[in-house]
């Protein structure tokens, strides 16, 4: 009889709260997710197409519905990763592709022939000029996406890697001290 | 615990800081005078040498400069024009290896020195200072290019600023020298004592400053007395407001925060500066310096370097001109062969081990020391784990907990990290110096700085990006709005001239259907991009 | 950019390591060694040699399987805590209730929490109070030193220790009760649970401070000579291997608070100098309570952790069902560490 009692009576508080939380999940609902915007702003935004959407918002949306995984974005790399990871509460996966060094698009410009292809195909327009003029890239403004290249009709634009300066410089781990420890890295 | 009861009765003068510690001074080349360096073959001069913003050079290939003049101007507030250091050609402008950890270069001019030293004597010496116009002799020192000598090289004109909201109170000159093995501003104190206290009374005339303090540590006693002799023999200046402060040995005293801390009991607030206290602190190289350009109208173009350590055979202080080449000074000590050593710019705790050995000599550099490759430690050291011994917390003068903050730092987790105040870790190396576990704590803060800005970068040029393509889409949708708007019209219109002309409506009809298919793709094309 | 063979500033270093701080503490540990071995002869060697090779044959063991290299046995971590434990054991106890203290120290509170510098609770502690709960009867059977009227073993002669110690005291004809006695503190709180007050409980058992002070008493090894522990402890002070605050607020609190509740009823609470000298309170305050690994790093965190301490402790001795707490109670503050760490970090200059 005593466990009886026990059983309905803790039954019946699980009863009340599983109610309650229904109710409040309805109540609170919020419409119109705002995770894509916190995924999309964890992406680095170069709209590069790697993880295979049409940009980083696509991409977002994407993960946010489920789609696609989280470990899609290669030049937002592990850090990108673990942050999204977190943000939808799963697992981190590996990292595919390990970020490629950062590069710029660079048009060698007594080649180009001015048919303003990759300007339309750069997607944060940082590629200037006009029709039959040369072309160039506002290195500033390029993130290096790659998307400018193929469409090129003389093969005139490079990848290269975006020189490094002083001012830039930062340092890396410590790496001559030989580390003992071999604990996970992120299992703090 | 009887000295911290003591330091809470008198709060005004704690004559110390909280933290610290007390490294082997290693300061073997006290009594040697310093020497002066002669000219060598080139001089490389780099286009900043400061904190700020590099400069323009002035002067093109094959010019002839003279000795002072100006080469490279400065651009923005924040920086300090660069000086020939002697006279002759410029031979050429190119990117070439400073001293700094990366090992990279910056753009420098290179000038082949004639062995004349003609002067520039386009600065007229203001001898009687003390009735110039405090923004004259501010300008004075901004043109001269004179910048903080005792390491962080910070543009001095700066510093001495007259602002009504902050008047500066107490002009403080910092004869600390706390880093091992450097004697350089030892030397200058006993050597240069009047024009140092000469440099510090135009600094106190620039700020209109009522005070004026001189800290030196007690293991300079001699040039505690060389200032103090100077100051009762000194003429034309109120020698009654400056007092020279010994305070006990203790690293990193020499520090600008601490040192304030421990001659006024206060500290500066985080994010400000001293002057916000009213309090302007120089070191005593930089008041030499005032001194030069004041009273001599000469521009930074020398300064006294440590040449120490354990693989220099002949270690000394000596005068360099800006831009002379490390080897070249090292070889004038006694050490030619550079490869079984380790050279650092600055002292053992806070210099940088240099990379490359082909840089010239700065600004900033105040001590090169070359140490034996075997005996470095740096190079000798095995991480431990962290026993949590907290030793580090106990020695660390910013009242930080290092070994948690390493922890965050080591683990990528510069959010934590920012938490436990890593920003207001000054580098002092304090905490890395006595761990039993020979972590390099001081590493871990320096990559987690490093990342925390290239993040803070990364997401700023994400954001630029981010509007960027936002436009883009935006301007695309416009298009091919404007263009289905146009296209619609241009239905109509023939739709208008079709009811017109009724009898040609069978042929015209296919004509602007393809048309529209054609344009459709065109769009699906640049929106797939 | 690799920049990863780059050195960090300083290019110095004081020259401190973590192996010279565990030599250090075990140098501090030399004087009560010496009385233990003074007080109970052979019995003491053995178990002191027998915890310290089972603790580093164990973190070999640990080391091997983790793919460490074997040199980190060479910090002296595994040989302190062995020496620690032994310190904290009864002078006769079976050879297997320490080795399993060993491997319980080793494994259990160390090495599963990934090793040196990551266990939240002191090796030697942890592995004492699980033989206390697990052998409740051989961990409170104190065999009469040397020095406390005739023992029945000459605790001297090797062979007849040899034989107590691998077969147990029937290979002697002997009952474990006949060669045990009760330790000061256990006396007054089984004389108290029958309603004999502090006073008449001491003066039966004859107590003397000065005994207790040079440990003439029974005890475990190492807790007995207040004076020998306190040479250790003013040693590691000096040398800077420990911080005072943990040993100064730990004593200091247990005295005021026995002094206050003495003051109010002598009868049941006992006087202040009977606290300090009985039990593992030196031991604990010098050399278990300042574990680096497993206190606070930060001044006023040692404070609170030493007055923590203080607190359970005489709480514990006065109404607990043990006799002892210091173990019990540097166990209880332990887990408080990594928030006692997060709530009283130092104050930042300027903020």
């Amino acid at each position: 009889m005593g466990i009886l009692a026990a059983i309905l009576s803790l039954g019946g508080v699980a009863l009340a709260a599983g109610i309650v939380l229904a109710i409040a999940s309805r109540v609170f609902h919020v419409e119109g997710d705002p995770m894509v915007g916190k995924i999309d702003a964890i992406l680095p935004q170069t709209q590069c197409g790697q993880c295979g959407y049409p940009g980083c918002k696509p991409y977002a949306e994407a993960v946010t519905r489920g789609e696609a995984d989280v470990n899609h974005c290669v030049p937002g790399g592990e850090r990108a990763m673990l942050a999204i990871a977190d943000l939808m509460g799963v697992e981190p996966k590996q990292v595919e592709e390990e970020p490629a060094p950062p590069m710029l698009a660079f048009i060698r410009e007594d080649e180009c022939i001015g048919c303003t292809l990759c300007i339309k195909a750069c997607p944060v327009d940082a590629i200037i000029g006009a029709p039959k003029q040369y072309h160039t890239v506002i290195e500033d403004h390029c993130t290096g996406c790659t998307l400018c290249v193929e469409p090129c009709p003389v093969n005139c634009i490079d990848m290269v890697l975006k020189p490094e300066v002083l001012e830039e410089w930062t340092w890396s781990a410590p790496g001559t001290h030989k580390k003992i420890e071999t604990g996970n890295k992120h299992a703090a | 615990m009887l000295r911290k009861l003591l330091e809470h009765l008198k709060p005004t003068t704690p004559g110390t800081f909280p933290g610290g510690m007390y490294p082997p001074e290693h300061k073997i080349t006290a009594t040697s005078p310093i020497s002066q360096c002669p000219l060598p073959p080139v001089l490389i001069l780099p286009l900043k040498q400061h904190i700020g913003e590099t400069c323009t050079p002035l002067v093109d290939v094959g010019d002839s400069v003279l000795l002072g003049q100006k080469i490279a101007k400065s651009q923005g507030y924040v920086s300090a024009s660069i000086h020939a250091s002697s006279s002759g050609k410029v031979v050429k402008i190119e990117e070439h290896p400073i001293p700094h950890p990366s090992g990279m270069g910056r753009p420098c001019i290179f000038i082949e020195p004639d062995g004349k030293d003609t002067p520039d004597e386009s600065l007229e010496p203001m001898p009687d200072y003390r009735n110039t116009e405090p923004s004259t002799i501010r300008e004075r020192i901004r043109i001269c290019g004179i910048v903080g000598l005792g390491g962080a090289v910070f543009p001095s004109f700066i510093k001495m600023v007259r602002d009504q909201r902050n008047p500066i109170d107490t002009v403080i000159l910092n004869g600390i020298e706390c880093e091992p093995y450097l004697t350089n501003d030892h030397r200058l104190m006993l050597e240069k004592s009047e024009e140092i206290l000469r440099g510090m009374d135009i600094i106190m005339h620039a700020v209109n400053a009522k005070h004026g303090i001189i800290a030196i540590e007690d293991n300079k006693l001699d040039a505690v007395e060389g200032i103090r002799k100077a100051l009762t023999e000194m003429h034309g200046i109120d020698t009654c407001n400056i007092e020279v402060r010994v305070l006990p040995t203790r690293y990193p005293q020499g520090s600008e925060k601490q040192l304030i801390y421990a001659l006024t009991g206060r500290e500066i607030p985080a994010g400000r500066l001293p002057l916000h206290i009213g309090l302007l602190c120089q070191n005593v190289g930089t008041a030499n310096a005032v001194h030069n350009a004041v009273c001599l109208g000469r521009s930074l173009t020398e300064r006294i370097i440590t040449v120490s350590g354990d693989a220099v055979p002949q270690p000394g202080n000596v005068c360099a001109r800006i831009g002379t080449p490390v080897p070249f000074l090292f070889a004038r000590h006694g050490l030619h062969d550079m490869d079984d050593v380790h050279v650092i710019h600055g002292g053992p705790m806070m210099g940088e081990r240099l990379s490359k050995l082909d840089v010239p000599v700065v600004k900033s550099t105040n001590g090169l020391l070359a140490m034996k490759r075997d005996t470095f430690y740096s190079e000798q050291a095995v991480e431990e784990p962290c026993i949590r011994c907290g030793h580090c917390v106990e020695v660390c003068p910013s009242g930080l907990v290092p070994n948690e903050l390493a922890w965050h730092c080591r683990n990528d987790q510069f959010d934590r990290g920012q938490e436990y105040d890593l920003f207001d870790c000054i580098e002092c190396g304090c905490c890395s110096y006595v761990c039993p576990s020979h972590i390099p704590l001081v590493h871990y803060f320096r990559y987690a700085k490093g990342q925390v800005a290239k993040i803070e970068k990364e997401q700023e040029f994400a954001r630029i990006s981010k509007i960027r393509s936002g436009a883009r889409d935006n301007r695309l949708a416009r298009e091919q709005a404007e263009r289905a708007a146009r296209r619609s019209r241009a239905k109509q219109q023939h739709k208008a001239a079709s009811a017109d002309k009724a009898e040609t409506a069978g042929k015209s009809e296919t004509k602007p259907a393809a048309k529209e298919t054609q344009n459709t793709n065109e769009n699906n094309e640049e929106e797939s991009t | 950019m690799n920049n990863s063979g780059l050195i960090s500033s300083p290019h110095a270093h004081g020259g401190d390591t973590i192996r010279a701080n565990m030599l250090s503490v075990m140098l501090a540990l030399a004087p009560a060694t010496v009385v233990s071995v003074y007080l109970f002869g052979w019995m003491a060697v053995f178990l002191i040699v027998l915890c310290m090779a089972g603790c580093m044959l164990t973190e070999m063991a640990c080391l091997k399987l983790m793919d460490r290299p074997p040199s980190a046995l060479g910090d002296g971590s595994a040989a302190l805590t062995g020496l620690f434990l032994a310190l904290t054991l009864p002078a006769y106890v079976p050879w297997w209730i320490p080795l399993i203290g060993c491997i319980t120290a080793i494994i259990l509170s160390k090495q599963v929490y990934g090793g040196l510098g990551h266990n939240p609770f002191n090796p030697a502690l942890a592995a004492r109070v699980v033989l206390l709960i697990s052998f409740p009867l051989n961990m409170t059977a104190w065999i009469i030193p040397m020095h406390a009227g005739a023992p029945l073993v000459n605790l001297y002669d090797f062979a007849q220790c040899w034989h107590l110690f691998w077969l147990g005291p029937e290979s002697l004809h002997q009952g474990l009760d006949a060669i045990t006695m009760a330790s000061p503190l256990g006396h007054v709180k089984t004389e108290w649970s029958r309603g004999i007050g502090v006073l008449e409980a001491l003066r039966e058992y004859d107590y003397s401070y000065l005994d207790a002070f040079l440990g003439r008493e029974s005890g475990s090894l190492g807790e007995t000579s207040t004076l020998a522990l306190l040479l250790g402890g003013v040693y590691l002070l000096a040398r800077h291997t420990i911080a005072w605050h943990i040993p100064v607020s730990f004593i200091a609190t247990v005295s005021v608070l026995a002094l206050i509740f003495n003051q109010i009823n002598p009868e049941h609470f006992a006087p202040p100098l009977f606290h300090l000298l009985a039990g593992g309170l030196m031991l604990g305050a010098f050399f278990m309570a300042t574990d680096p690994v497993t206190s606070p790093v930060t001044p006023h965190g040692q404070l609170v952790f030493g007055i923590g301490c203080g607190i359970l402790t005489w709480s514990i001795r006065s109404f607990g069902g043990y006799p002892e707490g210091v173990m019990f109670s540097i166990l209880l503050m332990n887990c408080a560490v990594p928030l006692i760490d997060h709530y009283l970090r130092p104050r930042v200059y300027g903020k």
